[in-house]
C-alpha cells in the first residue's frame, strides 16, 4: 500500500519537474479535485440565504457562493462544484473521511473543535450573532424576560451549548429541547412547543419564512454571543488548506479594493494599483505559487462576484433576508472584516 | 493423497481453516484502515471522553442529571429514557393488541372488521409516520400553556406536556408500596389455598372479589392516606409555564403512543393466530364440561395459545425496543438522540460511540430474550 | 345453537345481518357504538380529503376552501416520484420501472416457456441495467445518486438491499445450519448481531463507519453504504426466515439425496432449498414489507426518499403548512404498496397450504 502510494507520488514529482513547474508541496486534495474536475463541497441541509436548494436543485446562498469562486479559483469554472447537505451529526464524519473537500455550513469556529476533531478553520465569511425568535404576543423585550421558557435548538450545535451556559449563569431555569434537525425544531417551536427558537440572527433571518405567519413572529435584537463562522477543511494538506483560506481572503479583498464582477475586465487590463495586479494575476504569479492559474481570484470575481456582492444577493438587501452588514462589513466602513495584505 | 483430500474431517477443517482465517483477514484490514484513517485524520481517539462535561441539557430525566455532569451520566440518563419508554409501551402494547387480537375473532361482524381494518392499517405503514403524527400532529391540538386544561388546579396540560403534582414527602408512600406488596402476597396465597380447596371439596371461593379488596380497595386506600400525610409540589403558572411538579413531555406521551399503537397491530395478529391454533374440539370439549364460556377462554384457550404466542410476541417486543430509537425524530431524550446525537456531535468520537450504543441495544435485546425464554419454558411447566 | 333453534321469520339477508351484528343486546350495543364511531371519523375525513378539497391551481393561494389542498402534490408531483432527477432523464426511470413490471407480470405467467431460464436471465441481467439506466455512463448521460429522490430512490434502496439480502440470508441460514461448528458460530454471531440493533444505528453505522474503515481514497456512494447497511439487517432477518423453512422440511430430504451421492451444494440446490424457500416465502416477503418501510430512515443521513422528499418539501416557504396533505399523499403510498404485497404473500400462503396439506 505505502509502496504504491510513494511510487506515485515519486512519478507525479517526476512529471511534475520535467514539465518545468515549480517544486510544490504535494497537495493529494488538490489533485483529486483536478482528477475528477470538480470539488466536492459541504453544505447546510438548507438554509436561505446561506445554503438552499430550491425545488429544480440549484443551490443559493453565502455559503454556496464562497464554494462556486473555489470552484472557479482553482478550476476556471464556477458551475464545477456540487453540494452535498450535511446534517449537524454528520458534518465532521463526512469531512474527516474525505467524502467533501471542505465544509461551508454555518459552522461556528471554536476551540475544542478545532483541537479534537482534527478539522482547521479558514477564515470568516460571516459574523453570526446568537439570538432568540419569540412569538410577538409573548411581550419579550431582552433575553432575560425568556427566564423559565422552553427553548427548541438543534442538537450538537453551539447554540445549543450557549444557550443551556447562557441562562445558567445568570441562575435563571429555561427548558432546552434538542432536535436532530433544525428543521424539527423550527416546526415544534412553530407548532407551540416552544416559547423560543435560538440559532443565529443571519440563520433565523432566513428560517424566519418558513413559519405559518412570519409576522407573528419577532428575531430578538440583543445578541448572547458571537459565532464567527467559515470554511472547515481537513488537517494536513497544507497546499489545500492555503488555497481554501486565500481564495476567502481575495473575495474580501477585491471587495476594499473595489474589484467587482462588473469592472474586473476593466481593473486587470488598466489598474496600476500592485495589489489589485497581484490579485488578478497580472503580477506576481500568486496562483502558480499555490498549484492553480494565475486567474484564479480574476475568475473568481468575475464570475462570483467579490464577497460584497455577494452577500448583497443571498443575505443582504438584495435578498429576501434584508439583513444589513453589521459585523460583516470591511473594517474601513465599522465593520469587522480584514484581510491580510496580498503581497 | 486424494483420499487424505476426500476425507470429511479433513475437508471440514480445511473449510473451517479457510473461513476463520478470511473473516479474520477481512477484519483485520478494516481495524488496520480504520485507524490509520483516524491517526490521520487527528482524531481523537479512546474512551476518556466518556469523562468529560457534558453540558448538554436533557429536559425529561429521571436520573437527577444536570447539564454539569460527565458524558457517562448522560448515557446512563439516555439508558433510563430508553427502558422507561420501552418499558410502559410494551406493557400497553401488549393490552391493546390482546383486546384487538380477541375483537378480531369477535362473532360480531362490524367489531371484527373494525379490528381488522385497525391491524392492516397500522402494518402496512411506517412507524417514522406514526411518531410525526403523535408529535407534531397532536402537538399543535392542545392548547397553550395560559390555556391549559386543568383538573382540580393540580394537573395541566397543555403543549408543554401533562404536569403533575409531587409528593414533597415520600415516607408515607414507601408504607403504602410495602402495605400492597404484603395485600398482594396475602391475596396470592388465598388463590393458591382456593384452588387447592376446590380440588379437594369442588366448592367456589369468591376469588375476584377478595381480590378487588385486597388489591384494588385497600392498596387505594392506603395511597390516598399517604397523600394526606404529605404536602404536595403542586404545578402553577410562571411566567411562560408550569413549574414544580413533574411534567411528562409531549415527546415522551407521542413516542409512546406511536410505539404502543403500532405494535398493537402485529401482537394482535399474533394472538389472533396463536387462539386460531387452539383446536376447535378443545372449545367444544370445555363447553361439554360445562364451563362458561369466559372460563372457557381462561381455562382451555389461553393455556394453549400461549405457547404458540409467546416466541413471535417476544420478538414484537425486541423490535419495540429497538424502535424506541425512533424518539431521535421527535427530541424524546432516548440513547441514539442524547448520545449518538449531542454527545458525539460535541466530542466527534462516532466510533467510539456507535460502538457503545449498539452494545447497549445487544445487551438489552439479549436480556429480553433470555427473559421471555426462561417465562416461556416455565409457562410450559405450569400448563402441562 | 340457540340462534338456529328459533324459527326464521325474517328474509335470509336480514337473518345474516341479525346474527352478525345483532345477536345479543351487548353485541346490538358495540354495533350501535361502532356504527357511532364510524360515522364521527369518516365523515369530516371525508370532506377533507375529497369533498372540500382543491384539486386545480398552481401555487398555495389556490388554496381557499377548509379541505386539503392536492394543489400542493400536483405542483410537486415530481419531486416525490423522482426527486432532483433531471426532467430530460426522467424517461429511464419510468423504463426501468416498465421493465421490471413487465418482466414481473410476464414471469407470473405459468404458460410462459422456459420460464426458469427466463427468470434466471432476468435476475441477472436487470439489476446491472437498472443501475446503469438510472446511473449513466456508457452512452447516457450521468446522473448522481445524490439527485435521485423521492418515491423512485425508495423502491430503489428497498430492491436493491432485497436482492442482496436474499442470498446472503440463504448463505447465513445455512451457515447456521452447518455442522461445521466454526461457520456455525460464525453466522450466529453474524445474525444476532444485526437482529439486536435498531436500524437507525445501522444507517448511522453505514454512512459514518464505512468511509473510516476503507482505504483512503476509496469512496462508497453514499447511496450504496445505505444499501449495503439495510441489506445486512434484513439479511439477518432473512435469514431465521429461511431457518424458518428448513427447519420444517423433513430431514429424509436431504439424507435421501446424499444416500443418491449428491453433494452437500448440489443437495441444497437441487433437493433442499428449492422446497424449504418455497415454504418461507410468506415469511420472507414480510421481512421484506419490514425492509421497505424502514427505508424511510435514510432521511436521517439525508438522503431523500419519499418521506425525505415529503419534509423537504414541507421547508418551501411557499408552501408552508402543507404537513397533512405530504404525510397523507406518501403514507397512502407506503399503504399500497405494504398491503399489496401482504396480500399477496397471505395467497402464496394459502396456496401452499393447501398443496402440503396442512
Amino acid at each position: 500500500m505505502k509502496v504504491f502510494a510513494s511510487a506515485v507520488s515519486a512519478a507525479f514529482l517526476v512529471v511534475a519537474s520535467s514539465a518545468g513547474a515549480q517544486q510544490l508541496a504535494p497537495s493529494p486534495t488538490l489533485d483529486a479535485i483536478k482528477a475528477r474536475g470538480h470539488i466536492e463541497c459541504g453544505v447546510h441541509l438548507g438554509l436561505p440565504g446561506f445554503s438552499f436548494a430550491n425545488d429544480k436543485g440549484e443551490w443559493t446562498g453565502l455559503d454556496v457562493d464562497y464554494c462556486r469562486s473555489l470552484a472557479a479559483a482553482v478550476l476556471g469554472d464556477a458551475t464545477k462544484v456540487k453540494f452535498t447537505p450535511t446534517s449537524v451529526q454528520q458534518r465532521w464524519a463526512v469531512l474527516q473521511s474525505g467524502q467533501v473537500d471542505l465544509l461551508s455550513r454555518n459552522t461556528t469556529i471554536t476551540f475544542s473543535r478545532n483541537a479534537t476533531l482534527g478539522v482547521n478553520f479558514q477564515g470568516i465569511n460571516f459574523y453570526e450573532g446568537q439570538t432568540f425568535v419569540v412569538r410577538t404576543k409573548a411581550k419579550v423585550a431582552a433575553v432575560k424576560d425568556l427566564a423559565d421558557a422552553t427553548i427548541c435548538v438543534a442538537a450538537g450545535s453551539t447554540e445549543e451549548k450557549m444557550a443551556a451556559d447562557w441562562f445558567r449563569e445568570r441562575n435563571l431555569k429555561v427548558t432546552v429541547i434538542n432536535f436532530q434537525k433544525n428543521d424539527d425544531a423550527i416546526s415544534a417551536y412553530d407548532q407551540g412547543r416552544c416559547d423560543a427558537y435560538t440559532a443565529g440572527i443571519g440563520a433565523l433571518a432566513g428560517q424566519r419564512i418558513k413559519f405559518k405567519n412570519p409576522e407573528e413572529h419577532q428575531i430578538l435584537s440583543e445578541i448572547i454571543s458571537n459565532d464567527p463562522q467559515g470554511p472547515v477543511t481537513r488537517w494536513g494538506d497544507e497546499r489545500w488548506q492555503l488555497i481554501v483560506r486565500w481564495v476567502l481572503n481575495g473575495t474580501i479583498a477585491a471587495e476594499a479594493l473595489g474589484v467587482t464582477s462588473k469592472n474586473v475586465d476593466e481593473m486587470k487590463a488598466k489598474s496600476t494599483n500592485s495589489e489589485v495586479r497581484r490579485l488578478l494575476g497580472v503580477e506576481g504569479k500568486f496562483g502558480e505559487m499555490m498549484g492553480i492559474s494565475n486567474d484564479w481570484m480574476f475568475n473568481a470575481i468575475k464570475q462570483v462576484g467579490n464577497y460584497g456582492e455577494s452577500y448583497e444577493r443571498t443575505v443582504g438587501m438584495g435578498s429576501p433576508l434584508k439583513l444589513p452588514r453589521g459585523a460583516n462589513q470591511l473594517w474601513t466602513k465599522g465593520g469587522l472584516l480584514f484581510t491580510p495584505p496580498f503581497q | 493423497m486424494i483420499r487424505f483430500l476426500r476425507d470429511r474431517k479433513v475437508r471440514d477443517y480445511f473449510w473451517q481453516g479457510l473461513a476463520t482465517v478470511g473473516l479474520l483477514a477481512v477484519i483485520w484490514f478494516f481495524v488496520q484502515n480504520a485507524s490509520e484513517n483516524m491517526l490521520k485524520a487527528g482524531m481523537a481517539t479512546g474512551f476518556q471522553f466518556l469523562w468529560r462535561d457534558s453540558g448538554i441539557e436533557v429536559p425529561f430525566n429521571l436520573t437527577g442529571y444536570k447539564p454539569s455532569d460527565t458524558i457517562l451520566a448522560l448515557l446512563w440518563t439516555g439508558i433510563v429514557n430508553t427502558i422507561l419508554v420501552s418499558v410502559v409501551s410494551i406493557a400497553v402494547a401488549t393490552v391493546i393488541g390482546f383486546s384487538v387480537g380477541l375483537l378480531r375473532l369477535s362473532r360480531n361482524w362490524l367489531l371484527s372488521s373494525l379490528a381488522g381494518f385497525y391491524i392492516e392499517f397500522v402494518r402496512n405503514i411506517p412507524l417514522l409516520f406514526f411518531v410525526l403524527f403523535w408529535y407534531f400532529g397532536v402537538l399543535a391540538a392542545l392548547p397553550t400553556p395560559r390555556e391549559s386544561l386543568g383538573l382540580f388546579d393540580a394537573v395541566f396540560l397543555n403543549r408543554r406536556g401533562l404536569s403533575i403534582p409531587t409528593p414533597n414527602d415520600l415516607a408515607g408512600f414507601r408504607i403504602a408500596v410495602v402495605v400492597t406488596l404484603v395485600l398482594i402476597a396475602v391475596q396470592f396465597g388465598l388463590s393458591r389455598w382456593a384452588r387447592a380447596r376446590q380440588a379437594r371439596t369442588g366448592r367456589d371461593f369468591p376469588l375476584w372479589a377478595v381480590g378487588f379488596v385486597l388489591c384494588g380497595a385497600l392498596p387505594l386506600a392506603a395511597f390516598v392516606a399517604a397523600g394526606f400525610t404529605t404536602s404536595w409540589d403542586v404545578p402553577t403558572l410562571r411566567g411562560f409555564n408550569y413549574r414544580g411538579g413533574f411534567v411528562l413531555v409531549p415527546e415522551f406521551v407521542a413516542l409512546f403512543a406511536a410505539l404502543s399503537t403500532y405494535t398493537a397491530g402485529f401482537i394482535a395478529e399474533v394472538v389472533r393466530g396463536g387462539i386460531q391454533s387452539v383446536r376447535q374440539g378443545q372449545l367444544d370439549a370445555g363447553r361439554a364440561l360445562g364451563l362458561s364460556p369466559g372460563r372457557v377462554v381462561r381455562l382451555v384457550v389461553i393455556p394453549q395459545a400461549m405457547p404458540v404466542i409467546i416466541p413471535p410476541i417476544t420478538s414484537q417486543y425486541l423490535n419495540l425496543i429497538k424502535n424506541s430509537s425512533f424518539g431521535a425524530a421527535i427530541a424524546y431524550p432516548d440513547i441514539v438522540s442524547v448520545f449518538m446525537g449531542s454527545a458525539l456531535v460535541a466530542t466527534g468520537q462516532a466510533v467510539e460511540i456507535i460502538a457503545i450504543t449498539l452494545a447497549i441495544y445487544l445487551a438489552l435485546s439479549l436480556f429480553v430474550s433470555l427473559f421471555m425464554n426462561w417465562y416461556n419454558a416455565r409457562h410450559k411447566l405450569v400448563t402441562r | 345453537m340457540r340462534l338456529n333453534d328459533l324459527p326464521r321469520i325474517l328474509p335470509p339477508w336480514a337473518e345474516t345481518l341479525r346474527q352478525r351484528l345483532f345477536a345479543t343486546p351487548l353485541d346490538a350495543l358495540a354495533t350501535l357504538v361502532c356504527l357511532y364511531i364510524i360515522w364521527r371519523v369518516s365523515v369530516p375525513l371525508i370532506e377533507w380529503l375529497l369533498i372540500d378539497a382543491t384539486w386545480n391551481g398552481t401555487t398555495r393561494e389556490d388554496c381557499r376552501s377548509s379541505g386539503a389542498c392536492w394543489v400542493f402534490i400536483r405542483a410537486r408531483f415530481g419531486q416525490f416520484m423522482y426527486g432532483q432527477y433531471p426532467l430530460a432523464e426522467r424517461w429511464r426511470v419510468d423504463l426501468l420501472g416498465l421493465l421490471i413490471v413487465g418482466a414481473a407480470i410476464a414471469l407470473s405467467w405459468r404458460g410462459l416457456p422456459r420460464r426458469k431460464e427466463a427468470s434466471i436471465l432476468a435476475l441477472i441481467v436487470l439489476p446491472p441495467l437498472g443501475i446503469w439506466l438510472l446511473y449513466g455512463g456508457w452512452g447516457l448521460k450521468l446522473v448522481e445518486t445524490r439527485e435521485w429522490g423521492g418515491l423512485m430512490l425508495t423502491l430503489f434502496l428497498a430492491i436493491y438491499a432485497g436482492l442482496i439480502a436474499v442470498p446472503l440470508g440463504i448463505l447465513l441460514a445455512l451457515g447456521r445450519r452447518s455442522r461445521l461448528p466454526l461457520i456455525r458460530f460464525a453466522s450466529i454471531v453474524f445474525i444476532e448481531f444485526w437482529r439486536g440493533v435498531p436500524i437507525i444505528t445501522v444507517i448511522f453505522l453505514a454512512s459514518l463507519l464505512l468511509p473510516l474503515i476503507m482505504p483512503t481514497g476509496f469512496n462508497v456512494d453514499r447511496l450504496a453504504r445505505a444499501v449495503i447497511g439495510l441489506a445486512f439487517v434484513i439479511a439477518a432477518y432473512m435469514a431465521e426466515a429461511v431457518r424458518g423453512g428448513l427447519q420444517a422440511l423433513p430431514d429424509g430430504q436431504a439424507e435421501a439425496s446424499q444416500a443418491l451421492g449428491l453433494g452437500y451444494w448440489r443437495t441444497m440446490r437441487l433437493i433442499v432449498l428449492p422446497q424449504a424457500l418455497r415454504i418461507s416465502l410468506p415469511a420472507m416477503t414480510n421481512e421484506f414489507i419490514a425492509l421497505f418501510k424502514n427505508t424511510t430512515l435514510v432521511l436521517i443521513v439525508s438522503i431523500f426518499d419519499l418521506l425525505g422528499i415529503a419534509q423537504a418539501a414541507l421547508a418551501d416557504p411557499a408552501w408552508v403548512g402543507m404537513n397533512m396533505e405530504a404525510y397523507v399523499f406518501a403514507g397512502a403510498i407506503y399503504w399500497f404498496s405494504c398491503f399489496g404485497l401482504s396480500q399477496w404473500s397471505r395467497l402464496k400462503e394459502k396456496r401452499l397450504q393447501a398443496a402440503y396439506g396442512r
